[in-house]
Order: structure tokens, then sequence, then C-alpha cells
């Protein structure tokens, strides 16, 4: 693995933090929101800010922007320091002069930052228009030479269009390049790259280095993502509820992290080595699918529009006590070929069998007694359970539609919420009571409480912490070895894949095209678009478990 | 794009066909003798007899409704029972002072309202929210009519600015015709900027707190150019709505305002109908309304894909 | 996202994790109307019992008096007494708002619900509803009592159907948008019977908004009602209501003002009064709002 090692010792600041302290507004008992952040942004500097959901990360880019929501959080302490001035200090018209012109910010979800109803164009040209005097002629070249910058294709049309009718990493090109149009000393990201698929992830994470190379712009690059950090930080800064606990040089932090959290954090990033595959049973196959297609077609008069092939031709089969992983991108199929199975969806074509019956043809009805040998988990923990109704209700749903005797669900449903790590008074509460990882496991106890031949999990762990994640991984374990269950496990992500699958299928456009062992997916793929994705997992050298490069075997 | 207007305008005709169905069945359908309800308690059997083949009540109903929807579809809305006169006639008689009346009170409307809710929701929680919200809730609350006597009252009778009531049309000078439409206007107009106003302010307090607000205002874009430029054309869509359904309400308080002002329009003439029970009118109104209902809701479907690029299917 | 310090337990069944959001307070304004709705009920169930008058006692020689002791707000064209009639004429105003808004509500969600999961019956329901929007709801409540007769019953029918198609398509896009929810597609794969998750999973998301929707009608139901009333199309004159009171006072409206304004100010005050509660009812519900918020 090749960290950056430039030392910026003698580099001078752009930004410096300090004691950065944030409340919420009208409410100074409650612990603090951000508590005493420093840090310091030199020219060309890239730093990262990591940390888990609720650390505080994005509200320090905020701050620095000046951009806390009104009324909900206000900065009570501290200096935000950029040439000399304390941006907190600053009027509200002598910071918009600041923004865009000093630093610039991207965001997340590039689908929703950019406004709807106006030409990218004249989005990115809105910068210059408040902040410059430039003929409209001008205007549009520096516009245009900005869109060439990120490369974007065919400027020309893409000026004149809408968001919606680029695609999201296109998108995030045009945030970028409103970003750096005037040339700011600083940039935040605040995760910039979550929201989009691997591929177009490498892309734009090299796209900000090549630009921040050009123009010498420091980067406050904020992630959850370690792989990330590794491939693109010089100083890592580790946030836990409101507070900076380490920070180091990248590869000191990685290799030699001394606070126990930052460990504990990097545990938990799941290896992309795969772990030792279960043993093929005897019992043979629990689940099959052969020849599944799904169309989406709109029909109707006045509407003309190609079907979508969501999925064709799909086959893969599983036994009992293992895994199947279907990893791909986004709009891959992986995602209809689990609702198809799970018959919320109907298959426009193929056989699923479960238990020895086909199911893709029977109808609503008739499928009703099938249902229990095929469960499913959902990736949102908060919408996955009623919240009117108590998690006891909640667990005993299903075995009642199969006639079980309601006490005897109850007395199993205490049962199964011990096997899966919760208390079993949590019976009689409710889902919102309730953090992210431990609803994840009530639905993963509902699903079990039917005693299924297969568990589908869909996306399960995507919208977890990466601590979180990783318990959740291993309750998943647990209860397979246990049970015996088979689980078809979808995920885009290939490091959670390595952990968990016995086998993996690849998707690419509603295709299955790769499909081995987990060990021989990963370590030698065959398809290119297998290796593609394969190479852009960043930081797929690194063995974060264990601070050091990742061994060969 | 234009699938898409074709679309729009075919799917107006179940909805009509539905309202002339409806309308038909109303008094065909209502228990007793549909002759005896129109023609009062009063009425000689001759008469009953006359109303009985005017309105073809010997036929079977769907013949019935077939000879009813050609004439319909003709222009022909039937004859008052009371003045003799077709009644398309004596709605094209009247229906100049309430147009004139309503398009100056749907104009006067948005440009108070949609101002007014900009502003509630920029300064959220503020007073200016609560002074906005306080209106439009008592807008909601106080009848049209008591707002037209309260008007009266103040305007007229105690600082005698305006006259009591009546009508002068625009040909008669504008100034005499502001005079006269001005408290009409205004009392009509109480409701509807109370529904557009509130409708507003929740439309952009849902858009300002989107992603690309924030985006605009990492620009450093001045306030005034993130409410006008990026925030109200996104929440034009559910404001244009309510303008249209709101049409409804309007039509409902024409017809009490134009009694209250004593105006010579289609809503008192309704007004007068119902009084002397003259069904051909009463129902000539509600085609006549449904229908300007229908095309105004149509053409501001339309106008969703001036606003919003993303509506074109 | 975190657990809220104290939920309600009974309201958890009703609102789910929707419930009161953390730092909500009712202003002194939902205090006060409910306050002043509580007299003006209090007032209309007790009239018979506590009007100085027989509302309906004509006195050729009282006739449009000023206030005076035996008359505190004096006396109509007929000579009756003009406290008594406005006290008395709350009891039909609010029975019809409570029972429009009651009935509406009832038809609406079983309408809407169909309508909200069953795809054939959608397109056709949908359609009348959208037909019955397009008639102004006046004109549709005038023609319905010009036919039926000036009854409470006619007249609250009247206002009744207008409401309906408003309530199902509320209640069609809560269901349209809870389908899609995860815990819905858990339930069906749990095997549960479609007519078990309409009813269990996906009818109690709608009480809230119905609640809301509910004291909304009840607004506008009595509003309505005066408007009828005042058009000569509402309830017959035999029976006081706050609307024909004012009608009869129209004529008088120069002479003798106060005959529209204390029943306009009683009615005026009786909406105020629902609409600021639905109002509290609505930002206490909102999950969006509550989003916003958080």
């Amino acid at each position: 693995m090749k960290f950056k090692t430039r030392s910026f010792d003698d580099v001078p600041g752009v930004l410096e933090v300090r004691d950065l302290t944030v409340r919420l507004a009208g409410n100074d008992t409650a612990p603090p929101v951000l508590d005493r952040v420093s840090l310091k942004i030199r020219q060309g500097e890239t730093v990262c800010l990591v940390g888990e959901s609720g650390s505080g990360k994005s509200v320090t880019s905020l701050s620095i922007m000046g951009l806390l929501p009104k009324g909900a959080l206000v900065a009570t302490g501290g200096r935000i320091e950029l040439e000399n001035r304390n941006l907190l200090e600053l009027g509200p018209q002598a910071m918009r002069d600041m923004r865009a012109r000093k630093i610039s910010m991207i965001f997340q979800e590039p689908m929703t930052a950019l406004n709807p109803v106006i030409r990218v164009g004249d989005q990115i040209g809105e910068v210059l228009d408040t902040h410059t005097r430039l003929p409209a002629r001008e205007k549009k070249a520096r516009v245009l030479d900005i869109m060439n910058q990120v490369h974007l294709p065919d400027v020309e049309r893409i000026y004149r269009s809408y968001p919606h009718q680029l695609s999201g990493g296109q998108r995030q090109r045009i945030m970028i390049a409103m970003a750096l149009i005037l040339e700011p000393q600083l940039l935040i990201a605040d995760e910039p790259t979550t929201a989009l698929d691997v591929t177009t992830q490498k892309q734009i994470l090299s796209l900000i280095a090549e630009l921040q190379e050009t123009h010498g712009t420091a980067v406050l690059f904020i992630t959850h993502d370690m792989g990330v950090v590794a491939e693109i930080a010089d100083t890592v800064h580790v946030m836990k509820l409101g507070q900076i606990v380490e920070h180091a040089p990248v590869e000191d932090l990685l290799r030699r992290p001394r606070q126990e959290y930052t460990k504990q954090l990097l545990q938990s990033v799941p290896s992309l080595t795969p772990r030792a595959p279960r043993a093929m049973s005897a019992d043979g196959t629990v689940l099959s699918v052969s020849g599944l297609q799904k169309v989406y077609g709109a029909h109707g008069v006045f509407v003309r529009r190609e079907p979508t092939r969501a999925a064709s031709d799909v086959n893969f089969s599983i036994s009992r006590g293992r895994t199947l992983g279907i990893v791909g991108e986004s709009g891959s199929g992986k995602s209809t070929v689990a609702r198809c199975i799970m018959r919320l969806v109907d298959p426009t074509d193929g056989d699923i069998r479960v238990a020895d019956q086909e199911i893709a043809r029977l109808s609503r009805r008739e499928l009703r007694p099938y249902r229990k040998h095929i469960q499913i988990v959902f990736q949102d923990p908060f919408r996955s359970l009623n919240p009117r109704w108590t998690i006891g209700r909640s667990l005993i749903e299903g075995p009642l539609n199969i006639g079980t005797d309601k006490q005897a669900a109850l007395k199993r449903a205490a049962e199964l919420l011990t096997l899966v790590g919760l208390p079993d008074d949590a019976v009689n509460r409710y889902p919102h009571q309730f953090s992210g990882g431990q609803r994840q496991r009530v639905a993963i106890a509902r699903a079990i409480a039917m005693e299924p031949d297969v568990l589908v999990a869909d996306e399960a762990v995507s919208a977890l912490d990466v601590s979180v994640q990783a318990q959740v991984l291993d309750l998943l374990d647990e209860l397979q070895q246990k049970l015996g269950i088979a689980i078809l496990f979808i995920t885009h992500d290939l490091r959670v894949a390595a952990q968990i699958c016995d086998e993996v299928v690849v998707m690419q456009h509603g295709r299955i095209v790769e499909h081995d062992t987990a060990a021989n997916v990963l370590a030698n793929p065959q398809h290119p678009y297998t290796r593609a994705l394969i190479e852009a997992a960043p930081g797929r050298q690194w063995d974060f478990a264990n601070f050091r490069e990742l061994q060969t075997a | 794009m234009l699938g898409y207007i074709i679309r729009r305008i075919l799917a107006v005709i179940p909805v009509m066909l539905i309202v002339a169905i409806f309308v038909f069945l109303l008094l065909r359908l209502t228990p007793g003798d549909p002759a005896a309800i129109i023609a009062g308690d009063a009425a000689t059997p001759a008469q009953l007899e006359r109303i009985r083949t005017s309105l073809g009540l010997a036929d079977p109903l769907h013949i019935q409704f077939l000879t009813w929807a050609k004439l319909l579809f003709q222009g022909d809305l039937g004859t008052s029972l009371i003045s003799r006169t077709p009644v398309t006639q004596m709605i094209g008689q009247r229906i100049w002072p309430t147009f004139n009346i309503a398009i100056l009170t749907i104009a006067l409307s948005v440009l108070i309202a949609v101002p007014m809710g900009v502003l509630a929701a920029w300064r959220h929680r503020t007073w200016v929210d609560y002074l906005v919200m306080a209106f439009s809730v008592l807008g909601f609350s106080i009848p049209v009519f008591v707002i037209g006597y309260l008007f009266i009252q103040a305007f007229s009778i105690e600082l005698r600015w305006l006259p009591v009531q009546g009508y002068a049309a625009p040909s008669e000078g504008f100034g005499k015709f502001l005079s006269r439409a001005i408290l009409p206007c205004l009392t009509l107009a109480t409701i509807y900027v109370a529904l557009i106003a509130r409708m507003t302010r929740a439309s952009m307090l849902e858009v300002l707190g989107e992603d690309y607000i924030r985006t605009a205002r990492a620009k450093g874009v001045k306030e005034t150019v993130v409410l006008f430029r990026h925030a109200l054309r996104n929440a034009a869509v559910p404001i244009m709505t309510i303008i249209g359904t709101g049409f409804a309400l309007l039509i409902g308080g024409v017809v009490v305002t134009e009694s209250v002002f004593n105006i010579p329009g289609i809503g008192r003439l309704t007004v007068d109908a119902i009084l002397a029970r003259d069904y051909p009118v009463i129902q000539g109104m509600i085609l006549l309304t449904s229908g300007l209902y229908v095309f105004i809701n149509l053409l501001i479907d339309l106008s969703y894909t001036f606003f919003d690029p993303r509506i074109r299917y | 996202m975190a657990a809220s310090p104290q939920p309600a337990a009974r309201l958890q069944w009703l609102f789910g994790a929707i419930a009161v959001p953390r730092g909500w307070r009712a202003g002194a304004g939902p205090i006060i109307a409910a306050i002043v709705l509580f007299v003006i009920v209090f007032l209309a169930l007790a009239a018979p019992l506590i009007v100085p008058h027989d509302p309906l006692a004509m006195d050729a020689v009282q006739r449009l008096k000023g206030p005076s002791d035996v008359h505190p707000l004096g006396t109509d064209a007929y000579g009756r007494d003009v406290l008594s009639r406005v006290i008395t004429g709350g009891r039909i105003s609010l029975f019809i708002g409570l029972g429009a808004a009651v009935v509406s509500v009832m038809i609406g969600l079983m309408i809407g619900l169909v309508s909200g999961f069953f795809r054939t019956a959608d397109a056709i329901i949908m359609r009348i509803m959208d037909s019955l929007m397009a008639i102004p709801s006046i004109l549709l409540a005038i023609a319905l009592v010009a036919l039926n007769g000036p009854s409470i019953w006619s007249v609250m029918g009247a206002i009744t159907i207008p409401e309906i198609p408003r309530v199902v398509r509320l209640v069609r896009s809560v269901v349209l948008s809870a389908r899609e929810e995860p815990y819905v597609e858990a339930a069906i794969a749990l095997g549960s019977s479609m007519p078990k998750i309409l009813w269990q999973h996906l009818m109690p998301n709608t009480l809230a908004p119905l609640i809301v929707q509910g004291t909304y009608i009840c607004a506008s139901a009595i509003l309505t009602e005066a408007i009828l009333s005042f058009l000569g199309a509402g309830v017959s004159t035999e029976i006081p209501t706050w609307g024909n009171i004012m009608a009869e006072g129209r004529i008088y409206f120069q002479l003798k003002p106060s005959l529209i304004f204390w029943p306009g100010l009683m009615l005026s005050l009786c909406i105020l009064s629902i609409n600021l509660l639905g109002d509290t009812a609505r930002d206490m519900l909102d999950p969006r709002l509550k989003k916003r918020e958080a």
C-alpha cells in the first residue's frame, strides 16, 4: 500500500479551527455537539475527518461554511481562522463573500444537491454571477473550461442539461466544477462519494486529487470509510461524540493507532480476504433459481418507452448452511432478483424452487403456505418494523399466520430475542426505543421466527456503522452455524461479501457475469467487470484489522 | 411532451362525462316525482304535465340521458321554469360582472398571498410567520358574508369612502368599476389569500430544507436569490395546484358575495334560482362551473411542465 | 432518531413513533381555542335550560329593539330575543359540523382503503372522486337541498357528500406511500393476508391525518351550513341556526347590524377555535414537520 508521505511542516496553513464548541440552540445543559474541536489544514494538504454517524463530522464542516441550521445549532466558543480572520465573527454578507471564493463545499447526495429546475450550466455560472462581474461570453467560456477540467463529456450539451438528465457521477462532477471555478483555498468534501458506486467513487477521488494538484487546494475530506482514508489522506483526524480523539499522518494512524477507539474502528473494517468456506452439506439444495427474468415495461396510449430488463437469465442455487452473495452496483438487478424470489414482485419468466415447490407462478393465495420457507431482512432498520407495534407483536405476526398458538409464539419470541442478543423484556417495547443495529437484530429475529430454510438479506448491513455492521455480520454467522439456515446475501460491498459468503455471484446490467467461490472471485476474478470492481475497492492492499499490509497467501 | 399534453386533455373527457351523469341522476334519482319537486307544492296538474314532457320522463332512463346529453352537447342547458328563457342565454347575460370580478380577485390574491407565504417560510417561527398564519386561519374562519358586511360597515357606512352596493361595468369608466368592485374582490380574496398563503408557506418550508438550497447558500448566493430563484420555482407546483382547486371555493364565494353586494352576476342568478326553485338554472350553473373548474385545472396541469422540467412523460 | 424520553404509551398505537415532537409546546392559542370551543359547546348543549326567552316566541311590540335588561342583545324583526336565538343557533351548527366530519371520514376511509390497495378499483373510484371534486361544493349542496327539501338530514347530507372525495384522496395517498414501507413488505413475506395487512398495518397510518382532516371538515361544514342558510337553501327557518339568523337580519343590516354581528361573531369564533385546534393537531402529528425540526 502506498500512502501519501509528504511532510507539511513547512507549508503555510490555510485554515485553523481552535477549540470549536457547538451546542444545541437554547440548551446549555445538554452535552455539546462539538466539544473543543481543533484542526489545522495546510496548502495542498488533504485532511480526512473520520468517525461514525453522530460523531460531529458534518457539523464541523457546516460550522466552517457558516451553514449551521439556524435556530438549531450554534457555535458557542472557539475560533475558525482563515487569512487571519475569525469566520465565526463575520456578518452574513462577509461570510457569503467567503463562500465559493475562499472555501467551497461539496455534499454527499449528488442526486439532491443540484437544483432540479435550473440548467446545470446556469448553476455553475451563478457562482460567477454572485462573486464576479464578467461579460456573458467570458462567463460561459469559464464555465465550459471548468466543465472540461472535471472531465465531463460533450460539455456544450451538458451545459444545457437539467440535473435529472445526468448520472450520479456526472452530477458530482458538476458539483466539483461549481466548487472549484473560483479556485478557493479550501475545499470541504462531505462524504462526496458515499452515494456513488465504487467504480464511480474511484473516478471522483482521482479527479479531486488531480484538481488539488493543479490548483494547490487544501481539502477537508469527511468520510466514514477507512478504505477511502487510506487512499487519499495526508493527515487523519478521528472523531467520536463531538471530540477529536486522535490525529496523525495517515500511515502512522493506520499502522500504530494509539487510542483504543481508533483501534476498534480499524478492527471493524471487514477484510477483503474471504473467510473459510462452509462445508457443502449433504442435505442439498434449499433454493434454486433458473432462467429468472424480470422485465419492467411501460405500455399505454401515447407512451413509448423501451422495456427495461432488470434481470435476465439468472441461475443459481444455495444449499443448507451456506451463504451465497449477490454483488453488484446500483442498477445491476441484484435487488430485483431478491424481490422476485420473495415474490414481492412477480418475475416475468423462470423458475424459483423453494422446499421442492416451484413458486414463481403460484398465485398470491397459493403462495402463502410456502412463505414460511423463505424470509427477508431489509436495508433500512428504521422502516422495517411497524412503529405502532410492540416488538413482541412484530415477532409473532408470522407464527400466528401459520397457526402457532399465541402463548407459544410469545414464549418463542422472548427466546428469539435472547438468541439475537437483546433483552427478552424487549417484547413489550416499541421500535423507536432501539438503535438501528438493535432494530436490525429484531428484524432478523422476526425472519428466524418462521424457521425458514433460506434467509434473504437485502443490503441488510449497509445502513449501519462499521462497528455495528461487524456485530450484525457476526450474529448472522452464529445463527447460520446454530440453525443451518441458508443465506442469500445481497450487497454492493465487496468487503462485506468477503466476510460472509461462501459463493459469490457478480451481476451487471441484470445479468450474472461471474459465479464462483468467494475465494476465487476475490483472488482470481475472471470477468473484466469483476476485476474493475475489485480494483476500485479503496484501500484493498491494506489489512486494517491487523494494522499492516495485506499478506498474500 | 406532446403525448403528455394529449393525455391530459383526453383525461378530461371521463371526468366531464361522470359529472354530466351525476348531474343528470341528481334529479332523476331523488325520491319522489321529479316534476313535482321542480314545480313545487302549488303546481297545477297542467304545469306538472308540461315539466314531465320537457324532461322526457316517460322514456327509459338511458334514453332520457341520451336526449339530455345530446341537447347539452349542442349547448342547450334547458329553459328556465320561471322566465321561460334559455338558461344559456340567462347565463350569457349575467356572466361578465362575475368574470371581471373573478379575474381581479385571482390576480389580487396571487399577488398578495405568494409574497406573504414566502416571507412566512423564510422567517419561520418569528412574529412575521405567526402573523401570516394568524391571518390565514382567520381568513378560513370568518364566513364570506360576514367579511362582506364588515367591509361595507367600515368603508361604506362609517368612512363613506366607497359606494355601499351595486356594480358598474368597466366600460362605464374604470374608476367607477374599481370603486364598486374593490370591496367584493377583497371579500372574495380573503379566503383565497388565506389558502394560497398557507400552501406557499408549507411548500416553501419543505423546499427550503432541501439539499440544493444548502448548495445555493454554499455558493454565497444572496438570500433573495435563494428564495425566489432557487426555492419558489421548486415550490410552485403545489401552489399552482391549490390555486386551481381553490377555484371551487371562489365559485362558492361568488354566489354569496354577489348577493351581499348586489351585483347582477351569475352568483345572484343562482341565488334567485334557489329561491324560485328554478332547477334548470341550478343544473346549468353546476355544469358550467364544473366545466370551468376542469378547464382551469387542465391549464394548471399543463403549466407544470413550465415549472418543472422533469415532468414530461 | 433517538428514543423520545417519555412516550405516551396509550397514544403509541395511534400515532406510532411519530407522536408529539420533542420540545413541542402548545402556545396560548390552542388553549384559548379549546376553552372558547368548550364554552360554545356547553352553551349549545345546555341551551334549553339557560336561555332567558323562548327563541321562537314572537312579540309584535318588541320588534328590532336595542339592548335592554330584558333582551341583552335586543330583538329581531319578529320581536324574538336575539341572545336566546344565538345560543340556540349553535346546536344545529355544531351538530351538522360534527356529523359531517364523522360521516365523511368514515365513508372516505372505507373507499380510500379499497382504492389504495386494489388497483382495479382504484382507477374507477378516483375518476368518480375527481368528478365529484370538480363540482363546486356549495353548488352541489344547493342542488341537493333544493331537491331533497330543507330538513336537517338533507342539509347534513348535502354538506357531507362533497367532503368525501377529499378524505378518499388523503386516505389513498397515505395507503399508497405506506404500502411501500419495508414493514409492509415484511408482513407480505410473513404470509399475512391482504385484509389483515390493510387493516392492521396500513389503516392505523391514516388515523392521525384523518383526525386533522376531520377537524377541518367540521369547521368547513359549519361554515357551509351558515352559507346555505344565508342563501336560503339551509335548514328551514323554524329552527334557528347562526346562518338563518343572519339571513333574516340581512334586510335590516343598515338599521341594525347587530343581527348579523352577534351570530357572525359566534360562528367565526367557533370555526376559528376548531381550525386552530386542527392546526395544533397537525403540527403535533405531521411526521414531515418533525423531521424538519429534528
